[in-house]
């Protein structure tokens, strides 16, 4: 009983929830973000090394679902109720209708278990010291969780991207191209790729919450050891400040990523970029 | 102006004859019918010529500019005949010629594409230097400041946008101009001059049709003005006959429409257009007419009367 009291006091969990709530907020303002309990490091140590590590993962998924998204997208606009475009809509359809955590198990089993291609998880391979790693080691095992965190936004860009390239060729400004004996690929990429090109971009930026909730679960079903997997392991584990410490993190994250979304909007817009030089 | 209308020569540049079109439409579940919205369609236009469109919203006015121009949707067909020259009108041909000997002026800014510079739409995708400097001076002839090429279209007002739409027609050297409502949301000092640059187009040797709403101001400018009703040509006169008044005109709803502009008494005639899922059999007016008969119920075709044609077996 006598020890359980010391561990209580030496953790400040003595004390009543708002007071340790306000300890807590006073160290933030003073840039400490305490120690994580299961790792017993100082929070933001961990916070940076995993978060390099999700990174990499992050930013290819997210190259990933944008560039091929928008060019799937693209092509199903391009064929506006024909074939490639009804069979690319339904293979989108399905993947946006399929749990992240679902195809990352689906992957593992089929790419890793049944055929050996890829690793079954980890972001480097067991039993080898760090230094002596190679980057295609990284690559190979990034692959998988890339794929798998990309599989649900790339189904959505691609339908965005679609959708508004349909309404740009049926616009009327589009008619009028056609009337002033424009041809279709010049219409295509004179007026259609530069009205899609800006929403895509934008929702590209915003959609970096989609990526950090995914790479939770992506993570997870490939233990992968980045933000993600640390994020759950701090809840589960009771981890309190580093469960906090992510939490603001990936605050941060998503507000800078709309944020970018709004200034490209406005330098990329011009509706925008003009109507503020002209102090409309 | 009837000194420089001896021009035209008696080959016209489009003839359309017959012209049906009709839209494949989905009703509830999965039935499917056929909305025909233009029956029986039949107008030329001579170089030379301004030939002006009146007609209610409806009436199938824009429609024909864009059958004519080939850009009707997919789920539309047309039957009957187009000439282009003497020669028939195929869809391959319509987009050959389009941009380049046939032209469309558009109705609004929504025309031009909102994320584009003017100066880059009204040249086109191969802007040379000739059509660079034939732009400045359309622009200068329609008091287009020379920094209108560095604006986006939101930066226009309705009145610049439609002068830039025209200009772009002016520019495009075409022989085949069909303006479509060229001239709402100018002033009345704008609207004069769009359609003296059309007449001056016309008497260059350019065809021209002008489908438009303000009808008074059409009168005096076309030489021939096409009445349209439900989508079919109810009469073909002279625009003298329409500045003369209902005693020179042929058709009852010619006369109706007529008497129904302000100046001339403001007066309705009771019913509306027949919508085009309902359209009664023979004549197009007849539910409206008031000399109706039994005969009116056949095909009614159109017939050559006092240096005109009109759709009506009761017009004298």
């Amino acid at each position: 009983m006598e020890q359980r009291a010391k561990i209580a006091e030496y953790w400040g969990l003595d004390k009543p929830a708002t007071e340790r709530f306000f300890i807590w907020l006073r160290s933030i303002l003073h840039g400490d973000f305490g120690t994580s309990l299961i790792y017993r490091r100082p929070v933001l140590d961990i916070i940076k090394e995993k978060f390099v590590t999700s990174l990499a993962l992050m930013i290819t998924a997210w190259l990933f679902s944008g560039i091929l998204g928008f060019g799937i997208g693209c092509i199903m606009g391009t064929f506006n109720g024909k074939w490639p475009d009804r069979i690319l809509k339904k293979i989108c359809l399905t993947m946006c209708a399929i749990p992240t955590f679902w195809i990352g198990i689906v992957f593992l089993m089929f790419f890793s278990v049944k055929l050996g291609w890829f690793p079954m998880g980890m972001s480097v391979p067991k039993g080898v010291p760090s230094e002596q790693v190679t980057i295609w080691q990284r690559i190979h095992h990034l692959i998988l969780p890339a794929l798998t965190l990309s599989f649900l936004s790339f189904a959505n860009v691609a339908l965005h991207t679609r959708e508004k390239l349909v309404d740009v060729m049926e616009s009327e400004y589009v008619l009028f191209a056609k009337a002033s004996g424009e041809s279709r690929f010049s219409i295509w990429k004179r007026h259609g790729l530069r009205n899609v090109l800006l929403p895509a971009v934008t929702m590209q930026f915003g959609s970096f919450s989609e990526l950090f909730g995914g790479s939770v679960l992506a993570e997870n079903v490939f233990s992968y050891p980045g933000l993600g997997s640390a994020a759950s392991a701090a809840g589960m584990g009771s981890d309190f400040p580093l469960l906090l410490g992510i939490t603001l993190f990936s605050a941060v994250f998503v507000f800078t990523g709309n944020l970018l979304a709004n200034i490209i909007y406005g330098i990329a817009d011009p509706q925008i970029r003009e109507g503020y030089e002209h102090g409309e | 102006m009837d000194s420089m209308r001896i021009m035209n020569s008696d080959q016209p540049i489009l003839e359309v004859k017959d012209l049906s079109v009709s839209f494949h439409m989905y009703d509830e579940g999965l039935e499917q019918y056929d909305l025909q919205v233009i029956s029986n369609l039949s107008i030329d236009v001579k170089p030379g010529e301004i030939v002006a469109i009146a007609g209610s919203s409806g009436s199938g006015k824009s429609l024909l500019a864009h059958a004519v121009m080939g850009l009707l949707p997919e789920n539309a067909s047309t039957t009957g005949t187009m000439l282009y020259k003497g020669k028939p009108l195929t869809e391959k041909d319509k987009e050959k010629l389009r941009g380049k000997e046939m032209a469309l002026v558009p109705q609004s800014v929504a025309y031009l594409d909102p994320s584009m510079k003017i100066g880059s739409q009204v040249l086109g995708e191969k802007p040379d230097e000739n059509r660079k400097k034939a732009q400045k001076k359309a622009f200068a002839r329609f008091h287009l400041d020379e920094k209108t090429e560095h604006l986006y279209p939101f930066q226009l007002s309705g009145g610049m946008a439609r002068r830039v739409l025209v200009s772009k027609a002016v520019i495009s050297g075409a022989e085949l101009i069909i303006a479509d409502e060229p001239t709402p949301g100018l002033d009345l000092e704008m609207a004069l001059e769009a359609l003296r640059c059309f007449r001056e187009m016309a008497d260059e040797g350019k065809a021209i049709i002008l489908i438009t709403h303000d009808i008074d101001l059409a009168f005096n400018f076309a030489d021939r003005v096409a009445v349209f009703y439900a989508g079919t040509t109810v009469e073909i006169a002279p625009s003298a006959d329409f500045v003369k008044g209902p005693e020179a005109l042929r058709h009852p709803y010619s006369k109706a429409l007529w008497r129904a502009l302000p100046q001339n008494g403001f007066r309705p005639i009771p019913g509306f257009q027949p919508y085009a899922r309902a359209l009664p059999k023979g004549c197009l007016f007849a539910p409206r007419c008031p000399h109706k008969t039994e005969e009116c119920e056949q095909t009614i075709p159109m017939q050559e009367l006092r240096g005109g044609t009109v759709r009506c077996i009761h017009a004298t």
